[in-house]
C-alpha cells in the first residue's frame, strides 16, 4: 500500500517521510509554494548548523588564537594573534561576523598554509565529489538489478543468498572493505594502485581514474548492499500490490504491467532513500580517504584538527553539513514532483 | 548516522536459527569483554614476542608490530565494544527519549519547530563532527566518543519516541486515564512508555551496531585510545601498514567487528519478530 | 458459445491445506451468479483462479474453462488474451486497485486501447479521449473531462470505484467478475454502484459473476446463487429458492443473521 509519508510499507520498510510531511494538514501547497518554503528550511537549517558549529568550536579547549603562536609568545604577540583570529572580541561580536563571513562563503585562510581555505577545500572537492559519484553510481548499479532479483526470485536460493549478503552491507565497517580490497588487488593481484592521486590532479586523467577504482568500489559495495534491501522490499510491495493484480486482470502481461505500472511506483520510496544514501556515501568518501591516501576532503580535516587548524575545520564541516543539506533538499523537492500524492490538490471533486 | 537505524527492514520472519546464531555471536563477545576485567592472557602493553609474528600455540593471533600478543587486544576490544555500544545507545536513549517525549506533548507549533531541528540534525555528517569533539578532547577519547556518538543517535531516537508517542496519545485508553483523574507523568509511565518500548528497543538493537562500527571508524582515522583501551579499530589502524606481512592483524579485528554487528542485527531481528508476531512471512 | 466460465471439481491449494474444494458451476451470456459466503470461505479465490491471478504460492487443479479455454495449467501468454477480452475484474479496495501515480483518463484508456487493437481497429489520440470520456459518461461520473485528468486520491471512494468500472467495461468483456465491488464504499454509494452495475449488465448483455458476503446486496443483483463455506461448496440454486427456502444449516444461520440486522434496523426505522 502506501509506502510513504507514513513509512509502514507491505515489504515492512519504514521509508522516511520528506520533510514535514508527516503531521502536515490536508491542504498540501503547490510545488512552488513548497520549494520556496522548502528553500526557507534549508536556510533556517544551515542557520542552525552555523550555530552549531560556533558553538563546537569555541567550546573547545583553548583559545584558537594559541594555534597562531609558537612557545614562548609575548605578550602582544598574544594580542596581536587574538585580535587576528577575533577571539578578542565578545562572544556575540564573534558570532555575527561569522555568520557574516559564512553568508559570504569568506572561509578565511588556513592558520597553517595561509591558503584560502574556500580554495583548498575546491580542489579536495575535486577527489571527494568523483569519488561520490563514482561510488554512487557502482551502488546503484549493485542494488537495483540484484534488489529486484532477490524480490522476484525470493523463493529461491539465489535470491535469499542476495538478501542475506545484504545484511552484511549494513554490518560491515566500509574501511575494513577497503583494506580487503586494497588487499587482494593490489598487494597481492598488483592488478590496481594500492592508493595515492596523482599531484596534478585530473590533469593525469589515467592516474587519476586508476586510483579512484579501488575506492569507489569500496564505497560501492557497502553502499549498495544497504541500498538494496531497499530496492528488494520496493519490489515486493509492487509485486504484491492491488494495481498490478488489476492491470493484468485486465488484459495486460505481468512484463507489461511491471513496466507500465509497476517501476514508477517501485520508484518512488527508493528515490526517498536515495538521498540519505547519498549523503552517507559522501561520509563514507571522507573516511575511505585513509585507506587509499587520497588528498580529499577527509584528510583535509583530520589534518586541519590534529594542527588546530580552526579556519580549515570549520570550513569542512560547514561545506560538508552544507552539501549534505543540499542533497536532502534535492530529495525532498525530486519526491513531490514525482509523487502526485504529496503536491496533492486535495480532494478534486466533493 | 546511516540509513540503517531510520528503517526497520522487515524482510521476512526469521529463521529460528538466526536468533540463536545472533546470540551465539553476541554471547562470545560478552564472554570476552566480561573475563578481560579478571584475566588476561597477556599484558596488553608489553611487548610479549617478537614483531608480527605469526599465529602459535603461545600467540594464537600473534603479535603485532610492536609485539603485542594480538589476541589479548582483541579480547579488550570485545570489552570496549560492549562499553562503546552500551554507552552510546544509552545516552542517545536518555537524551532521545527525553525529547520526543517533550516534543510529543508540546503545542503544535513548538512540536513542528522540534520536529524540523531534529530532521536537520539527523542530516548532519555526525562522523565528521564526532571527529572534530574526539579530537578536541586530548584525554579519555574513548568517553568522547561515546558522548558525541550518543548525541547523533538522540537525534533519530528523539524523533522516533515522537511520532510513536504521539500514535499513542490519540488512543482512546489516554483519553480515559485523563478523565479517571491521571496525571501526566503516570500516563507517561503506565501507557506511554511501555507501549512505545518495544519498537524503542529494536531501534536501540540496531543502533548498537551502528555506534561499535562508527566507533571503529574514528579509531581507524586515529582519533581513537591506545593500547591497554585499543578497541578493534585501532588495531585496524596499526595494523594496515604491515597487512601483506601479518595479515592477521588486518582481519581479525574485521571479523570481530562484522560478527558483533551482525550478532546485534539478527537479535534485533528476533525481537522484532517477538513484538510483532503477526508479520508476514514473505 | 454460451458457457462463458465453467468450474468443474475446482480446488485451490496453499502447500497441503485447501482453501477451495471441488467447487462447480457454470455460467451463461447473460446469466447473473452470485456467489456468497464469509471472509474465508475461498469466493474471492475462486474468481482468481478462474483468470489465472492466484497469487505465487497457491495452486488449483481441476477444470475452469473460461470462454472455451482451460484456465489451469494454461501459460500466462495464452491467458492474457481471455483477460480484457472475455472477462473482466472489478475489485474491492477501489485506493489500492488503481495506479496511484496514474491519471485515471490514462488508466481507463490503457484496456480501451488494448481491445481496440485486439479488435484489429485499433484507437488512439483523439480518437481514444473521446471513448474514454464516453466510458466515464457512462459510468455516470461529473464532469469527464476534469475526471479523466484527476488521480485516484483526489477521488471519493464511489467515484474511484466507478472509475474501476470503466476500466473493466473498456474490455467489453462478455464475463464481467466484481468481487465484492461495493464492500467498501457507504451504504449509500453502495446502493448507486449496485444499479450502474445492473444497467450496465443488462444493456450490455453480460455474464455477472458477484462475489459478496452481503445477503440482501447478492439477493437483489443475481439469479442464481452459490453459497461457499470454508470452500466447501454449501448450496446451490435459485435466489428465490435458496433465500425463501434455505436446506442447508449454515445457509440458515446466514439469513437468520442477515434478518436479525433487518429485524433490528426496521424496530429503529
Amino acid at each position: 500500500m502506501n509506502t510513504l509519508s507514513t513509512g509502514r510499507s507491505a515489504g515492512g520498510f519504514a521509508f522516511p517521510a520528506p520533510l514535514l510531511s508527516a503531521g502536515q494538514s490536508a491542504r498540501n501547497p503547490t510545488i512552488l509554494a513548497y520549494t520556496i518554503r522548502r528553500t526557507l528550511i534549508l536556510i533556517a537549517s544551515l542557520f542552525i548548523a552555523a550555530i552549531v558549529l560556533f558553538v563546537l568550536l569555541r567550546l573547545l579547549p583553548g583559545d584558537p588564537a594559541n594555534a597562531l603562536l609558537g612557545v614562548g609568545a609575548t605578550e602582544q604577540q598574544i594580542a596581536a594573534a587574538r585580535a587576528q583570529v577575533g577571539s578578542d572580541q565578545p562572544l556575540h561580536v564573534q558570532f555575527v561576523s561569522f555568520i557574516g563571513n559564512l553568508a559570504r562563503l569568506d572561509l578565511g585562510t588556513s592558520f597553517v598554509s595561509r591558503a584560502s581555505v574556500l580554495g583548498e577545500i575546491g580542489n579536495r572537492m575535486s577527489v571527494t565529489l568523483p569519488l561520490t559519484f563514482f561510488g554512487f553510481v557502482v551502488a546503484l548499479v549493485l542494488a537495483i538489478p540484484l534488489g529486484i532479483l532477490a524480490a522476484v526470485r525470493s523463493n529461491k536460493w539465489y535470491g535469499a543468498a542476495i538478501s542475506v549478503i545484504s545484511q552484511l552491507g549494513i554490518a560491515i565497517p566500509v574501511f575494513w572493505v577497503g583494506i580487503l580490497l586494497v588487499t587482494l588487488f593490489s598487494i597481492n593481484l598488483r592488478w590496481l594502485p594500492s592508493g595515492g592521486f596523482p599531484l596534478k590532479g585530473w590533469a593525469n586523467f589515467g592516474e587519476a581514474i586508476t586510483g579512484m577504482i579501488l575506492p569507489s568500489l569500496t564505497i560501492g559495495l557497502v553502499m549498495g548492499a544497504s541500498l538494496l534491501r531497499y530496492v528488494r522490499a520496493a519490489t515486493l510491495d509492487v509485486l504484491g500490490s492491488d494495481f498490478l493484480r488489476t492491470a493484468r486482470a485486465l488484459g495486460a502481461s505481468f512484463p507489461e504491467a511491471l513496466i507500465r505500472h509497476g517501476v514508477r511506483n517501485g520508484a518512488v520510496p527508493v528515490i526517498s532513500i536515495l538521498g540519505i544514501e547519498l549523503a552517507s556515501t559522501f561520509l563514507g568518501a571522507v573516511v575511505i580517504e585513509r585507506v587509499f591516501s587520497l588528498p580529499g576532503l577527509g584528510s583535509m580535516l583530520l589534518l586541519a584538527i590534529q594542527q588546530r587548524d580552526y579556519p580549515n575545520v570549520q570550513g569542512v564541516l560547514f561545506i560538508s553539513t552544507l552539501l549534505v543539506l543540499l542533497i536532502g533538499f534535492a530529495a525532498d523537492i525530486a519526491q513531490r514532483l514525482i509523487d502526485p500524492r504529496l503536491r496533492g490538490r486535495g480532494r478534486a471533486f466533493a | 548516522m546511516s540509513t540503517a537505524t531510520m528503517t526497520a527492514p522487515t524482510e521476512k520472519k526469521s529463521h529460528p536459527l538466526a536468533l540463536k546464531a545472533g546470540l551465539l555471536l553476541v554471547g562470545i563477545h560478552i564472554f570476552m569483554g566480561l573475563l578481560t576485567l579478571v584475566w588476561l592472557p597477556y599484558d596488553p602493553t608489553a611487548m610479549a614476542g617478537g614483531r608480527l609474528e605469526g599465529p602459535s600455540l603461545l600467540h594464537w593471533l600473534g603479535t603485532d608490530r610492536l609485539g603485542r600478543d594480538l589476541f589479548t587486544q582483541m579480547m579488550i576490544g570485545s570489552r570496549i565494544a560492549l562499553i562503546v555500544g552500551i554507552g552510546a545507545v544509552a545516552i542517545g536513549a536518555v537524551i532521545g527519549v527525553t525529547l520526543g517525549l517533550l516534543a510529543a506533548f508540546a503545542s503544535k507549533w513548538l512540536d513542528d519547530a522540534l520536529a524540523a531541528t531534529l530532521d536537520i540534525l539527523i542530516a548532519f555528517p555526525t562522523l565528521l563532527i564526532a571527529m572534530l569533539v574526539v579530537a578536541a578532547s586530548d584525554t579519555a577519547n574513548l568517553w568522547s566518543a561515546i558522548i558525541a556518538l550518543g548525541i547523533a543517535l538522540s537525534a533519530i531516537v528523539a524523533r522516533l519516541t515522537r511520532i510513536l508517542a504521539k500514535r499513542v496519545l490519540v488512543m482512546d485508553y489516554i483519553t480515559a486515564a485523563r478523565t479517571s483523574g491521571s496525571g501526566w507523568p503516570k500516563i507517561v509511565a503506565i501507557h506511554i512508555l511501555p507501549n512505545i518500548w518495544p519498537t524503542l528497543s529494536v531501534n536501540f538493537a540496531l543502533q548498537f551496531g551502528l555506534a561499535v562500527i562508527a566507533e571503529a571508524s574514528l579509531s581507524y582515522l586515529g582519533l581513537g585510545a591506545p593500547p591497554p583501551n585499543a578497541s578493534w579499530g585501532r588495531i585496524l589502524q596499526e595494523a594496515q601498514g604491515t597487512v601483506y606481512t601479518a595479515p592477521l592483524g588486518a582481519i581479525a579485528p574485521g571479523i570481530a567487528l562484522v560478527s558483533l554487528a551482525i550478532g546485534v542485527n539478527l537479535l534485533a531481528d528476533g525481537l522484532r519478530d517477538t513484538i510483532d508476531p503477526t508479520r508476514r512471512a514473505r | 458459445m454460451t458457457v462463458l466460465l465453467s468450474l468443474e471439481n475446482l480446488s485451490v491449494h496453499a502447500g497441503s491445506k485447501a482453501l477451495v474444494s471441488n467447487l462447480s458451476f457454470s455460467l451463461n451470456r447473460g446469466e447473473r451468479l452470485g456467489l456468497i459466503g464469509e471472509s474465508g470461505s475461498g469466493k474471492s479465490l475462486t474468481s482468481l483462479a478462474a483468470t489465472g491471478l492466484l497469487p505465487a504460492g497457491l495452486s488449483s487443479s481441476g477444470s475452469a474453462i473460461l470462454a472455451g479455454k482451460q484456465v489451469i495449467g494454461a501459460s500466462d501468454r495464452e491467458l492474457n488474451q481471455l483477460r480484457g477480452t472475455a472477462v473482466a475484474i472489478v475489485f474491492q479496495e477501489p485506493l489500492t486497485a488503481l495506479d496511484p501515480l496514474m491519471r485515471v483518463g490514462k488508466q481507463v484508456a490503457e484496456p480501451l486501447a488494448r481491445r481496440a487493437q485486439r479488435d484489429g481497429t485499433p484507437l488512439s489520440g483523439a480518437a481514444l479521449d473521446k471513448a474514454v470520456l464516453a466510458l466515464l459518461d457512462e459510468v455516470a461520473l461529473p464532469e469527464p473531462q476534469r475526471m479523466a485528468t484527476s488521480y485516484p486520491h483526489e477521488l471519493s471512494g464511489g467515484q474511484r470505484q466507478r472509475i474501476a468500472i470503466a476500466m473493466a467495461l473498456a474490455c467489453k468483456p462478455d464475463l464481467l467478475i466484481a468481487d465484492e465491488p461495493t464492500t467498501a464504499l457507504d451504504v449509500t454509494t453502495q446502493a448507486e454502484i449496485l444499479g450502474l452495475l445492473d444497467r450496465l449488465v443488462r444493456t450490455r448483455n453480460m455474464a455477472l459473476l458477484f462475489i459478496s458476503h452481503d445477503l440482501p446486496v447478492v439477493a437483489n443483483t443475481v439469479e442464481r446463487v452459490v453459497v461457499l463455506r470454508q470452500g466447501e461448496t454449501v448450496e446451490t440454486g435459485d435466489v428465490a429458492e435458496v433465500f425463501g427456502n434455505p436446506r442447508h444449516d449454515y445457509t440458515k444461520s446466514l439469513l437468520a443473521a442477515a434478518r436479525r440486522l433487518d429485524d433490528a434496523m426496521e424496530g429503529r426505522a
